[in-house]
């Protein structure tokens, strides 16, 4: 029946060889694993970094074991200098933002399935493919070689805010060839997410299946292929800036240091340069970013949660716009991390009125998700827990956004705790919480073996209470204007705060441990799981059409033909409550678009 | 499992809604005549976050505990996707932007307004860590800057030269901002090398320095005291330490303060 | 047989040299019995050092309360003797006594807010410790000459954290060193070959070990520049050289 209608599937042959199948593959699949794996090796150091600095900032004078081995100078006697601080607290969200947030929810999950669920065998450039995925790890070892410098790694937060990450190591430690490393790995990271955005744009117009029209192509598809835009713009004005950056430091010129400035007493040679034009570049890519960040995440749990609740959303349709009006929208926000900037205050309430209206899509997503809940048929799974947790997070994260919306609250919260509190849930966190779902939702069809459902479950509880108990009180030291980035809290109020930063540090070392049975589960099952079947969600889309873990052309040669909408779930089918997207039975369709 | 999830969100929304409740931790009481446009803002904000957020968590609870079955038909929410878009921009968005309509007050009642002519001009500076704060002095002119005279060991912060420059012999230089209650004061901000913030809690001013490009706010502060003033923008590793203080004094302390301060340049 | 014959003649040459060189090194310290002193003295009006404010640092603030801390640029005392002046032979050494670095490690200690010694002298490639005894972090941040053999640092201190143990390879006077955390914190390292000395609060110094010869020793001050004078240093017997500056 397929093949009747398959168009002519350019054949290639079964990859041969250790190298072309693991190393240098140009398998759609083998890349995706490879983003993942390397998204958990970041994900790792950037913990492992913020447990020093929370150990460090809830107990100053604590000697923090090890931490002497990777820098005698850094942190004489395992207590890290306030230099050193700032360094791994660069280089923790350098490393979680670029290479865990933006790989794992797109780079990861968005290789590997977005091909399949549109039933394509590979993408249209695999070779780009691959390359992306070598460019993205040569960033991240050139990242990573600013831990070994001399002068340690970049200290000027991951936003690298000219003219300190531009003076060079007059303006202190970490400024010199630690800044010029990072300037030249995210660099790098921008080439491999352009190339891996081409590919992404180009399966998604250009490689569907026979009858997968856009509007049958699942939310994760949706999600990756808006992502990819954004990606596709954002990145392309970050690697410009990156190279402008790197220029000031060794070629003399003055992109981002203005004329006149006196740094330790040393007139510095540069002039003409704009403080605010880093600023503006940066967060022209950085807003979009977040959503690069978060809209994966809602593709994923938009697909896992249907699939549990056993119903499609209420709104296909909804949901796509509402996204696509998240991306556009991130382009016209940027400017509400710049309000106390210097820039003209009239920009401030520009930019905060687009900031504001994004609630709107966001608030439309999260009542679709809540109002297709009812009357569900909703099953209990790690993979769901992680999906209704993400709702949770990203309501608490997003809420706090009501408030840096606005220029006049930013004269109080701006630069303090409650914008780390926000970022982290909005995006960091939920977006992990993401990361989680589909995990445990696709690792069967990735490996051919399911994971262990009650680790999984001990591991979402004792994630979702510590995710809580670590950043609810971030908001709290906010709004006693407790500042973000400092290594002591030697101003006067916030002594009192002491007790709630000790409590945020003892959460953040316990839920950072809970992460370990993720780490066990998944390579325990990897090994020793239960054996999966071909379809164990009863899932409706193309990735659980074929075996698992599937062939090396994904579709054994031939390519399916879709006939329904992604979600047919809560019909009379006759595999049970649902019908798969290339099954040709009749069924009366599930429209929910009122 | 799903009851537990249900009970789980209620617990831990109703146990972040009561430090904010109970107003635990929160900002320091306003010093500043623009203050208060603020805390309402601030207030409304919380109002309405806050409903929204615990409304949000609560259902999300109710549903995933009532729909966590195995049997039973699938329904559809009550009006569908349409009821919830309408409802999430009549209710959520429109809201929205009325709280930004009224926030914009309390922003130009900072921004937008001139200060006064009879403001008083005094000049901060922001270095790698310190503040510096310039009074013009009797003549009521700055004197020009040289960078190239900076020196901190001869405490020369701002670059002057009174030798040669008569505006800048009287120009009085100190390590802590002292103004006078009730008179409005005019911040001239000038960055000597990177980005630095001024923020003091207690005033409701936050803003940025910007190396290269000089700007000012102005402000009236209405209670004496010593208050904390904090750099909030990255600037290298003594970034937690740099601050200074602001000491609102009564306008007779003030002159005598500025007086002792003149004789020791 | 015949390698424990040679195993012994090495071992006996290795002695001899152990030897000879204790024996020459006992040689210059013998011959480096000379000395050469004096004041150094400050005419005219010194100029106005003045007061810091420490506020941003309550307990350094707290620490100078009764007795406010001035700058240090030019201390003269009641009778003019000048305090902080570098003296050292600039020419005239020759051998070991030039090129040597003293054994003893000096400490440059940060306390109350300031530089103790607010001006420090060392040889090349000798050892000193910087330390910290405030209960705050202080920054070292010295910024030798651009393009002189000396590399500008910037590194932290906080609170009970180990002594720095530092040299500089080349010769420079002086290496000025500051504190960004608080930015009065001000000071020099002179780096001179041979032996030096810095004058104390009376302004007088003493120059040890100095090899008997004809030398130029120089007197540098931060802001009041260098002199120098001729002077002949005989065995166990003290030579004098007293210096002037004139205050503006």
């Amino acid at each position: 029946m397929h093949d009747m209608h398959a168009p002519a599937a350019h054949h290639h042959a079964p990859p041969q060889g250790f190298v072309r199948n693991h190393l240098f593959s140009l398998d759609h699949k083998v890349i995706g694993i490879q983003y993942y794996g390397l998204a958990l090796l970041a994900v790792f150091i950037g913990m492992v970094l913020s447990w020093v600095m929370r150990l460090h900032l809830a107990w100053p004078a604590l000697s923090i074991p090890g931490l002497e081995l990777l820098s005698k100078n850094g942190a004489p006697g395992g207590v890290p200098t306030p230099e050193y601080y700032l360094q791994l607290m660069t280089m923790h969200g350098t490393i979680m933002v670029f290479f865990v947030l933006t790989t794992a929810p797109f780079a990861a999950f968005g290789n590997y399935f977005l091909p399949i669920q549109v039933g394509a065998e590979d993408m249209p450039f695999p070779h780009f493919n691959m390359m992306s995925f070598w460019v993205t790890f040569v960033a991240f070892c050139v990242a990573v070689a600013a831990f070994f410098v001399p002068d340690g790694p970049p200290l000027a937060g991951w936003t690298a805010y000219a003219p300190l990450s531009a003076l060079g190591p007059v303006a202190g430690p970490g400024e010199g060839l630690g800044q010029i490393l990072w300037a030249s790995s995210i660099g790098i990271f921008c080439i491999g997410q352009l190339l891996g955005a081409l590919n992404f744009i180009s399966t998604t117009l250009d490689m569907r299946c026979k009858g997968m029209s856009l509007m049958r192509m699942p939310l994760t598809v949706w999600a990756w292929f808006i992502t990819s835009a954004m990606g596709l713009t954002a990145f392309a004005v970050l690697m410009p800036a990156c190279i402008l950056l790197i220029l000031d430091h060794v070629a003399g010129t003055s992109f981002f240091v203005a004329s006149n400035l006196v740094v330790s007493d040393q007139l510095q040679p540069h002039s003409g340069g704009s403080t605010l034009l880093w600023q503006h570049l940066f967060w022209f890519f950085g807003h979009p970013e977040v959503y690069i960040a978060i809209v994966p995440a809602m593709g994923v749990v938009s697909h896992v949660l249907i699939t549990n609740m056993r119903r499609p959303m209420l709104s296909h349709r909804v949901l796509i716009y509402s996204m696509a009006a998240l991306a556009f929208l991130s382009y016209m926000v940027y400017g509400h991390h710049m309000f106390v900037s210097g820039m003209n205050p009239f920009s401030s309430i520009v930019f905060s009125f687009p900031t504001l209206a994004i609630t709107i899509p966001s608030t439309i997503i999260v009542l679709i998700w809540i109002g297709s809940l009812y009357g569900a048929r909703l099953r209990i799974n790690a993979a769901s827990l992680f999906a209704l947790g993400f709702i949770s997070l990203f309501v608490s994260g997003g809420v706090s956004g009501f408030f840096l919306a606005q220029p006049s609250l930013d004269l109080l919260l701006h630069a303090t705790y409650f914008v780390v509190g926000h970022f982290h849930l909005v995006m960091a966190v939920a977006a992990i919480f993401g990361i989680f779902s589909g995990t445990y939702f696709w690792f069967s069809k990735v490996t051919g073996r399911m994971m262990n459902e009650t680790l999984g479950k001990i591991h979402f509880w004792l994630t979702f209470v510590g995710a809580y108990c670590i950043f609810m009180p971030f908001h709290y030291l906010g709004l006693a204007g407790n500042v973000r980035r400092y290594q002591a809290f030697v101003n006067d109020f916030m002594g009192p705060l002491m007790p709630l930063h000790k409590f945020i540090s003892v959460a953040a070392v316990v839920t950072g441990f809970a992460q370990f049975i993720f780490l066990y589960n998944l390579i325990y099952s990897r090994f020793k799981g239960e054996k999966a079947t071909q379809n164990p969600w009863e899932a409706t889309s193309l990735e659980w059409t074929i075996p698992s873990p599937p062939p090396f052309d994904n579709f054994g040669g031939k390519l399916p033909v879709v006939y329904h909408d992604p979600y047919q779930y809560g019909v009379e089918g006759s595999s049970g409550d649902y019908v798969m997207q290339d099954s040709p039975e009749q069924i009366q369709t599930v429209h929910d678009e009122k | 499992m799903a009851k537990v999830f249900a009970v789980t969100v209620i617990l831990i929304a109703i146990a972040s809604a009561i430090p904010i409740l109970m107003h635990t931790w929160g900002p320091p009481v306003d010093i500043s005549t623009h203050g208060p446009l603020i805390d309402e803002q601030m207030s409304e904000t919380m109002a309405e976050a806050g409903i929204s957020f615990l409304a949000a968590q609560i259902i999300l609870a109710i549903f995933v505990w009532m729909f966590s079955r195995k049997e039973g038909k699938v329904r559809s929410f009550p009006g569908g996707a349409r009821g919830l878009v309408t409802a999430a921009i009549v209710l959520v968005g429109i809201e929205a932007m009325a709280l930004g309509a009224f926030g914009v007050k309390a922003w130009a009642s900072v921004y937008f307004t001139p200060p006064g002519p009879d403001a008083m001009p005094i000049q901060a500076q922001a270095g790698q860590f310190a503040f510096y704060f310039r009074y013009p002095g009797p003549d009521g002119r700055f004197g020009p800057l040289h960078p190239d005279l900076v020196n901190e060991g001869t405490q020369n912060f701002f670059g002057l030269d009174p030798d040669h420059d008569p505006d800048a012999k009287d120009d009085i230089v100190t390590a802590e901002l002292g103004i006078p209650v009730n008179k409005e004061i005019h911040l001239l901000m000038h960055s000597k090398d990177v980005g630095h913030s001024f923020d003091v809690r207690e005033l409701r001013i936050q803003q940025d320095f910007v190396p290269g490009l000089d700007v000012s706010v102005h402000f009236t502060a209405t209670k004496t005291g010593r208050y904390e003033i904090m750099c909030t923008q990255l600037c290298g590793l003594g970034h937690y330490n740099m601050k200074a203080y602001l000491n609102v004094m009564s306008q007779s302390d003030f002159d005598a303060w500025l007086k002792q301060q003149a004789s020791q340049q | 047989m015949k390698i424990r014959y040679k195993v012994t003649a090495v071992f006996s040459a290795l002695v001899l040299m152990a030897v000879s060189a204790l024996v020459a090194s006992q040689n210059v310290s013998a011959a480096g019995e000379g000395k050469i002193t004096g004041t150094v003295k400050l005419t005219g009006t010194p100029p106005h050092e003045r007061p810091i404010d420490m506020s941003k640092e309550p307990y350094c603030q707290k620490l100078h309360a009764s007795n406010p801390v001035k700058t240090e640029n030019v201390v003269a005392g009641a009778d003019g003797g000048l305090q902080f002046v570098v003296l050292y032979i600039s020419e005239g050494l020759s051998g070991s006594a030039a090129s040597a670095a003293a054994p003893e490690k000096p400490k440059w200690d940060q306390k109350g807010c300031q530089y103790i010694p607010h001006v420090m002298a060392v040889n090349p490639n000798q050892h000193f410790e910087v330390t910290n005894s405030d209960p705050t972090s202080h920054n070292i941040h010295p910024m030798p000459r651009p393009g002189g053999g000396n590399n500008q640092w910037n590194k932290s201190q906080p609170p009970g954290s180990p002594a720095i143990d530092t040299t500089w390879p080349s010769e420079e006077i002086a290496v000025s060193v500051k504190c960004n955390i608080h930015p009065w914190m001000h000071g020099y390292m002179a780096v001179v070959k041979g032996p030096n000395a810095v004058t104390d609060e009376k302004g007088s110094y003493t120059i040890t070990g100095v090899p008997p010869g004809s030398y130029t020793v120089t007197a540098w001050q931060e802001t009041l520049g260098t002199q120098t004078q001729k002077v002949t240093v005989a065995a166990g017997k003290p030579a004098t050289a007293d210096f002037t500056f004139k205050g503006k």
